[in-house]
């Protein structure tokens, strides 16, 4: 039995570009997907099928149960959607914005009006609900959206990097909002740059480049994928990075990654603590000097380096993450792709 | 570790649902209370419709106004004035085009136009929303005008009925072309492109009318296309029900010019029915 999104071979070309190249996935009612990919991986692009927008060059969707391209009408009437380009009419209210939603859902002129007062409470704007949403902070505007998506309370929701651009202080408010939301059993496809995001939020994570889905798992299996644990050092001298990662690249088990400006290397390190001990010494025995090592559980970052040999920052050029501007070192040897349940 | 499914079962539901006449019009109401707001809240797109009219009254009154010959008047001032109110109502009317264009090309641009596709409501209620707000904002524009046209010298002088007719057949041109107007929003790229588009090619077609200067003056090959112009039928329908052709008129010979309020609300009509229909398609077909 499908769940409540389903997707069998979606193929959406534009012009020479496939945007999507036969992607699979299927989300049991109740549970959080996380799409996560780079800029240009087709995230956004399986979202406007799903929510039918447009239509899949080949490939079958079902939302709810119903096939997103022959009942597109009835799909619509069982999702919300809530994008990266917050869509409210910034010269409406907050409270006309979330009427007019609510009417062309086919919600009574009455009730559209009570469902927009308890949205505009519960996303605490009620404050701000008569200015106009131009007056709104990125914050709020992104809050209305949201608001807008959940008036009918659709079972199915649909977010395209819902944090994108947004500070800590409300990235962190918005996740308590859907962590709220999946608690109250709607089923939740989101996309997101952020691994830290997809690791938080999403029960079971596909990760998605040049429109294929090139992993699938939790996040703990696809940590799993990288090797286990990482070992990750500072060096104290900016001279002594060549060496360190010769070092590294000789000892541990997979690519090596640097973060040039804070001067912090990391190998997978199949190992553990054993291997965290060599590299000591043999750091030590080359007079490398190093003001920080450890050794840590591998982030979605360093599954994305293993998967692809690029981490995903490296592909969202010009969107602005808090995350360092972290660069992958292609290392001999590179770890044959791990590709997920192929 | 697969999370996908074996095979799915087939949809449940066996045929789509159809959208009612009802349901589609409420909801055309409701992007029309949409776009009113707006309007509202961004007043100098409606100064800024009033200014121009009002200052080609001014112009083509007392600059023009002793120069040109109206047939069965001569050259008459005030006869003259009489005669242009039709052309500039008509004119007016049509300028309602380039807001369409501009507003409907801005939406598409915009995250909204995903919002509404994204919700159960009917295809063409933004478009139609649209063009029943832009017909509201012109009902109002006309109505300042009119005032503003009595002190120049403009008169009504065939009674409350035919006035009515008059002001009728001048909303439903108007209405005409901003589907006309929502066509060009929804085939240009930007906003700004969508006024240029909606605006250029008004002035040779309300130019080349009966709308500020009688067919008659015309050289004799340019006459039968300014008769012939769907909006010369719309500005003699109205002069002539707002009783304001000089006695002992006669129009020229040309059918819509014999019939102008037959020919001018079948003009009207047709626009509707083509620029709806490539409208609603190309907007159905947009992918964003």
């Amino acid at each position: 039995m499908p769940g409540a999104i389903y997707a069998e071979g979606l193929v959406k070309t534009f012009g020479d570009v496939r945007a999507l190249d036969g992607v699979d996935f299927d989300v049991p009612e109740g549970s959080v997907l996380g799409l996560l990919g780079p800029n240009g991986a087709g995230k956004t692009t399986a979202v406007r099928v799903l929510t039918t927008l447009i239509e899949p060059d080949s490939g079958r969707a079902e939302v709810a149960g119903l096939d997103v391209v022959k009942h597109p009408n009835e799909v619509r009437r069982s999702i919300g959607l809530s994008g990266q380009f917050a869509a409210v009419d910034e010269y409406l209210t907050g409270r006309e914005n979330l009427q007019m939603v609510g009417q062309l859902y086919q919600l009574s002129g009455r009730d559209a009006k009570r469902r927009a007062a308890e949205l505009l409470e519960r996303f605490n704007l009620q404050d701000a609900a008569d200015r106009t949403a131009k007056t709104y902070s990125g914050g709020m505007r992104r809050r209305l959206d949201l608001a807008a998506a959940l008036v009918v309370s659709p079972p199915v929701m649909f977010m395209d990097e819902p944090t994108t651009g947004l500070d800590p202080r409300n990235r962190q408010a918005l996740w308590e909002v859907i962590e709220e939301l999946v608690a109250g059993g709607t089923t939740l496809l989101l996309t997101t740059q952020y691994l830290e995001e997809a690791d938080h939020l999403a029960d079971t994570i596909a990760v998605v480049d040049h429109g294929r889905v090139i992993a699938r798992g939790t996040s703990d299996q696809l940590k799993d994928q990288t090797g286990g644990d990482v070992v990750e050092l500072v060096v104290h001298e900016r001279e002594h990075i060549p060496l360190a990662e010769e070092v590294l690249r000789r000892l541990g088990d997979g690519d090596t990654s640097l973060v040039e400006h804070t001067r912090k290397l990391s190998v997978p390190a199949a190992g553990g603590a054993k291997l965290l001990a060599e590299v000591i010494r043999e750091l030590d025995a080359r007079g490398v000097e190093i003001d920080d090592i450890g050794l840590r559980r591998p982030t979605l970052d360093d599954v994305f380096l293993s998967l692809t040999g690029h981490t995903a920052e490296d592909e969202a050029a010009g969107t602005a993450g808090e995350e360092d501007g972290q660069a992958g070192t292609k290392a001999a040897g590179k770890r044959a792709a791990t590709e997920g349940d192929k | 570790m697969s999370i996908t499914a074996d095979k799915p079962a087939p949809a449940r539901s066996p045929r789509p649902e159809r959208i009612t006449f009802a349901q589609g019009m409420r909801d055309s109401l409701v992007v029309a209370k949409r776009n009113l707001l707006r309007m509202l809240r961004i007043p100098e797109v409606v100064i800024f419709g009033l200014v121009q009219p009002i200052m080609f009254v001014v112009l083509f009154s007392y600059v023009f106004g002793g120069s040109i010959n109206i047939p069965g008047a001569g050259l008459d001032p005030d006869a003259y004035r009489e005669f242009l109110m039709g052309g500039i109502f008509a004119q007016t009317v049509t300028f309602a085009t380039a807001g369409a264009s501009a507003g409907i090309a801005e939406d598409m641009q915009k995250g909204i136009i995903d919002r509404f596709r994204s919700l159960p409501m009917a295809r063409g209620a933004v478009l139609t929303g649209r063009t029943f707000a832009d017909l509201t904002q012109t009902a109002v524009i006309l109505l300042v005008l009119a005032v503003v046209a009595v002190p120049v010298g403009w008169r009504v002088h065939n009674g409350l009925g035919n006035m009515l007719a008059g002001f009728g057949l001048l909303l439903l041109l108007g209405y005409a072309f901003t589907w006309i107007g929502a066509l060009i929003g929804l085939s240009v790229r930007s906003p700004e492109a969508a006024t240029s588009g909606g605006l250029v090619w008004l002035f040779p077609l309300t130019f080349i009318s009966v709308a500020f200067v009688p067919s008659e003056n015309m050289p004799g090959w340019l006459a039968p296309i300014a008769e012939w112009n769907p909006f010369s039928a719309t500005v003699l329908g109205v002069r002539d029900l707002f009783g304001n052709l000089p006695e002992g008129y006669e129009a020229p010979d040309a059918w819509p010019m014999q019939h102008p309020q037959l020919a001018s609300a079948l003009f009207s009509v047709v626009i509707i029915a083509i620029f709806r229909t490539f409208a609603v398609r190309k907007y159905k077909r947009a992918t964003g």
